[in-house]
């Protein structure tokens, strides 16, 4: 059983202060293309042997074993009903840390690491959107053709209908 | 030389103080005023003293000052010129609370205690040094009834006659000159007051200075002539003094204290000179350093006289850990170590796992190998395991203060007794139970014991007894809470139920309707007092306890009193379990739990209409609990009799779980799902499988619950 | 070769203390946390000078230089007190019990390393 784990290098090289530019790992989600800081990112995996928990939300499919830590693993696609979900060997996990907790998140495929300067980033217009809450999104950014909706994914991750985190439990 | 910079010492000094502020504050509830052992109270004197040395040489002041003051006082205790009062005791106990205080702003960046406090409390104590020997309590303790027997002889009181002697030094020779008579005379009046009555002295042919022959003086002592005569001889010749006849007493307005301890010692003492040859502020050498050996030969192997001084009566109680024979190890070097043997067992199911498909005959020395490893890896767990390991006088030790305070707030007359302090528990689990643990006592001293009034109009003596109780059962600790109170009343507790709507019957056993009291919502009215402090329920009690992988029980008799009994596994981290399969996934049920496990019958399981079914083991119906059906999940076996029932017995009553298969028994590892996650219900932790996989590990206790109570059939 | 400088003293942070400064001298350091334990380690290993503390559990300091000057090896050898209490009295015991000098607590760890050089070099 073969564990693919791509850690993110240094090719963000500690940026966090930068207002000029930030760097963010860009994934696709269904149609559409989004981005996260790259810091928050820990490490890319591929999906496997995940341990379902009983009577939980159907988007959060279980939990894995990290170098022996256990994490859970959520499926944005189910969670904000984005395309199929499906799992086979290309199917991608990245793994958060936010909020000094380990989250992994399905998604249909990870880009690549991105610098956007100031000015490539516009404010999000207050469309409903049909997937995240426009109170997680910080942007839209644009790279070459691209549009990327930048998320703040520990808020997202953190946020009670994520039913990842008890309220107020001792980390 | 470098400048030394001492805050690395702080800590060391900070872990030091906190042990000698324990056996104080340990020994000061321990004492009996009336009958103090004399090894108690310097054990308590010592214990302020060496605070008073740390921190001044660290340059804490405000705490300096505080010990400075407690230490004056207690040494007139100590020496028996004044008496260890109640009130003496309280105003200690405070004055530790407050070096608590203020080690925590100095350690932890905790709030600072107001000056104001500090001088007040110093105040308090200052009271007692203003009263001399005088009692300052109502109570009027004759001071030598309070003062410890042995060598120390009690000051007598205020102003009184001592009986005086008469020294002669002389007749002064090359070998003693009079000049020497001032260092003795010096030495002379730490045992009483002493003056120069006369010079006697002689006209020496040629010289213009008469020569001193003789020097009288008097001394006001209640030492002995016979034992100032030995004190003397240590530094004079015996041929150079004589004592006479005393005549009118000396008045003597201060009791000095006096310490006769004269040692049974004859050494060969250095001819010191005179007077000290350095004297300086803050260093004195009595001796000419010329004249000290710069490099003393190493003597041989032959020990010559050895003093074999008897220690004090009663052996000083050690300060909670502090073994000459142990090191200290910061706890997260510890945890670093458990997590790696952890691992290693882990990895050593692993390889055990992999091995299995190996021919063992054609790879023999690999299994022998692993087989050792096996064993190895299990060893170096037990080991790893016990040095979390901590006796409950840890969690213990801190109660007769919790009990005292309480007791005394709601005039109470309670004694707390405690046994088998010595049983060993996990650090972990220790920290973890002093809370639960807390709000049980004085759940017991606020509810459980009654007043002395209602006790002896109960027939019961006023006082009160709690009993904290620890001991190994199977391969748990029991750890108890009992008393000899009010008890609690079935039949009130049905009542108070049935009024907040909770779904009870009579035919309830006596430990469910107790049981009732740790249900959220039941204990509401009784948090009125918050004397059980911090407004913790009844109900966090027993969940802290059930994460902790243990339970809780309540017996109880009206009108005699309550047990109250907490099981908690030997240990957080690694956990005898039985796995076991349900479906496609694998669960862990942890083996304290397990009574046994079989494969009924068909004609065992009775189904009860709309409410579940059961099982009948030996006449017992048990409830089955499916498990496949509370975990939503596709199971391979549908029909109990086709599967397995691990029979579970959890909350005082006995269930039926079943699952498809038994996999196995193992020793894993628990790691945390909620550091990551949350608490998922039914589920206490997880583990990591040899195959690397997650397996969830059931919360037994909390499955149980999950079965309706009731089923009107005889249990 | 080192000179052996054995230090008695209750509290550990003391001992601490002391030893570091002492070791910083050159000096070798043998620590012992009561008086009792201290004629032990006194007996065991024969120290060039002895700094000890006085109120201490199971034996005080008085005591200990008492015995020690009952014992071969340490009849002239050095013994310094180091103590808080800097009473003339306290000063008369120690003398009489056999002490060589005295140091008050809390010392300033050069003056402690400059006497112990003026008193075994």
């Amino acid at each position: 059983m073969s564990q693919t784990q791509t850690a993110v290098t240094a090719k963000s090289a500690g940026l966090s202060a930068s207002h000029q530019a930030s760097e963010f790992l860009t994934f696709r989600l269904g149609q559409e293309e989004y981005g996260i800081e790259i810091l928050k990112v820990q490490e890319i995996r591929c999906y496997e042997a995940v341990t379902a928990i009983a009577n939980a939300p159907d988007f959060i499919k279980g939990v894995v074993n990290l170098r022996g830590i256990i994490v859970p693993i959520v499926d944005m696609r189910i969670k904000f009903n984005l395309g199929q979900a499906s799992y086979d060997e290309f199917t991608v996990v990245i793994i958060l840390n936010v909020a000094s907790r380990v989250v992994g998140m399905v998604v249909d495929g990870v880009s690549d690491v991105i610098q956007l300067a100031g000015d490539q980033v516009r404010a999000a217009p207050d469309f409903s959107s049909n997937s995240f809450d426009t109170n997680y999104i910080t942007g839209l950014g644009t790279a070459d053709d691209r549009m990327l909706i930048l998320i703040d994914i520990e808020r997202l991750m953190c946020s009670p209908d994520m039913a990842l985190f008890d309220g107020g439990t001792v980390q | 030389m470098d400048d030394l910079d001492l805050s690395e010492f702080h800590d060391v000094f900070f872990d030091e103080a906190a042990e000698h502020l324990a056996s104080m504050e340990s020994l000061l509830l321990e004492i009996d005023p009336d009958a103090a052992d004399e090894e108690q109270l310097n054990a308590i004197f010592r214990a302020a003293h060496s605070i008073k040395g740390g921190s001044a040489a660290f340059g804490f002041n405000d705490i300096t000052e505080l010990t400075h003051e407690m230490e004056t006082v207690f040494d007139r205790v100590r020496k028996g010129q004044m008496p260890l009062s109640p009130s003496v005791v309280d105003v200690f106990l405070a004055s530790g609370d407050m070096l608590k205080a203020m080690f925590a702003t100095r350690k932890d960046g905790a709030e600072s205690v107001s000056p104001a406090d500090v001088a007040a409390l110093c105040e308090r104590l200052r009271v007692f040094l203003d009263a001399p020997a005088a009692a300052p309590v109502a109570v009027a303790e004759p001071v030598a009834a309070a003062a410890a027997p042995p060598v120390e002889i009690a000051a007598p009181k205020a102003v009184e006659a001592l009986p005086v002697l008469e020294i002669v030094f002389g007749p002064f020779d090359k070998t003693f000159n009079a000049e020497a008579v001032d260092a003795m005379v010096d030495d002379l009046r730490r045992l009483g007051r002493i003056e120069e009555t006369t010079v006697v002295a002689q006209r020496q042919p040629g010289k213009r200075k008469p020569k001193p022959t003789e020097r009288r003086f008097r001394i006001a002592t209640a030492v002995s002539e016979a034992e100032l005569g030995e004190a003397l001889s240590f530094v004079a010749d015996p041929a150079h003094f004589r004592f006479v006849d005393a005549s009118t007493p000396i008045e003597q307005p201060d009791a000095a204290p006096v310490a006769v301890a004269v040692p049974v010692v004859a050494p060969e003492v250095e001819d010191f000179a005179p007077r000290a040859v350095i004297d300086e502020k803050d260093f004195c050498l009595f001796v000419d350093p010329a004249t000290l050996p710069g490099n003393e030969p190493v003597p041989d192997a032959a020990v010559s006289k050895v003093v074999e001084l008897k220690s004090a009566a009663k052996p000083v109680p050690a300060a909670a850990g502090a073994d000459a024979a142990s090191i200290r190890v910061s706890v997260q070097k510890v945890d670093a170590l458990i997590n790696l043997v952890g691992e290693l067992v882990i990895t050593e199911a692993m390889l055990a796992q992999a091995s299995l498909q190996l021919d063992s005959a054609l790879f023999e020395q690999l299994s022998k190998g692993l087989a050792q490893l096996q064993r190895n890896t299990r060893d170096l767990q037990e080991s790893a395991m016990s040095i979390r390991m901590m006796p409950m006088s840890f969690v213990f030790g801190r109660f007769p203060r919790v009990v005292r305070d309480l007791a005394t707030t709601l005039k109470k007359q309670i004694e707390l007794k405690t046994e088998g302090e010595a049983t060993e528990l996990d650090k972990g689990l220790i920290e973890r139970i002093i809370d639960p643990l807390t709000h049980l006592v004085r759940n017991s001293v606020d509810h459980g014991i009654e007043s002395p009034a209602a006790r002896e109009a109960a027939g019961k003596p006023a006082k009160g007894t709690i009993t904290l109780r620890a001991f190994h059962r199977g391969g748990n600790i029991m750890v108890e809470v009992l008393d000899d109170g009010a008890g609690l009343d079935r039949e009130k507790l049905l009542r108070k139920a049935r009024e907040r709507g909770m779904g009870v019957s009579d035919s309830m056993s006596d430990q469910e309707v107790f049981a009732l009291i740790f249900d959220a919502g039941f204990s509401t009215a009784e948090k009125v007092t918050d004397v059980s402090g911090r407004g913790v329920g009844m109900d966090v009690v027993r969940r802290n306890i059930r994460e902790m992988g243990g339970n809780v029980e309540i017996t109880s008799t009206l009108g005699v009193g309550t047990r109250i009994s907490i099981r908690l596994p030997l240990t957080l981290a690694i956990l005898d379990g039985m796995s076991v399969a349900v479906g496609t996934e694998v669960f862990i049920v942890p083996l304290t739990y397990i009574v046994e496990s079989l494969q009924p019958a068909e004609s065992d399981i009775k189904t009860i209409a709309g409410q579940g079914a059961v099982v009948q083991v030996r006449g017992e119906y048990l409830p089955l609990l499916t498990l496949h059906q509370v975990l939503n999940l596709t199971p391979k076996v549908v029909e109990p009799h086709r599967g397995i029932i691990v029979i579970v017995e959890a909350e005082g009553r006995k269930t039926a779980m079943f699952v498809d298969e038994l996999v196995g028994q193992h020793q894993v590892v628990i790691k945390s799902l909620e550091s990551n996650y949350r608490r998922v219900q039914g589920v206490s932790g997880a583990t990591i499988m040899g195959d690397g996989r997650v397996a969830l590990i059931l919360d037994v206790a909390d499955l149980v619950g999950a079965v309706p109570k009731e089923y009107g059939l005889a249990a | 070769m080192a000179k052996t400088i054995l230090v008695v003293d209750d509290s550990p942070s003391n001992r601490k203390m002391v030893q570091y400064t002492l070791k910083s001298g050159g000096y070798d350091v043998v620590e012992a946390e009561d008086g009792q334990d201290g004629l032990e380690k006194a007996i065991k290993q024969q120290a060039h000078l002895v700094v000890t503390d006085q109120n201490m559990p199971r034996m005080d300091g008085l005591t200990l230089i008492k015995s020690l000057r009952a014992t071969s090896g340490y009849r002239s050898i050095p013994i310094l007190m180091l103590t808080t209490e800097s009473s003339d009295e306290m000063k008369g015991r120690g003398r009489a019990a056999g002490a060589t000098g005295w140091m008050v607590k809390p010392f300033d760890p050069k003056r402690l390393l400059e006497i112990v050089r003026k008193v075994i070099g």
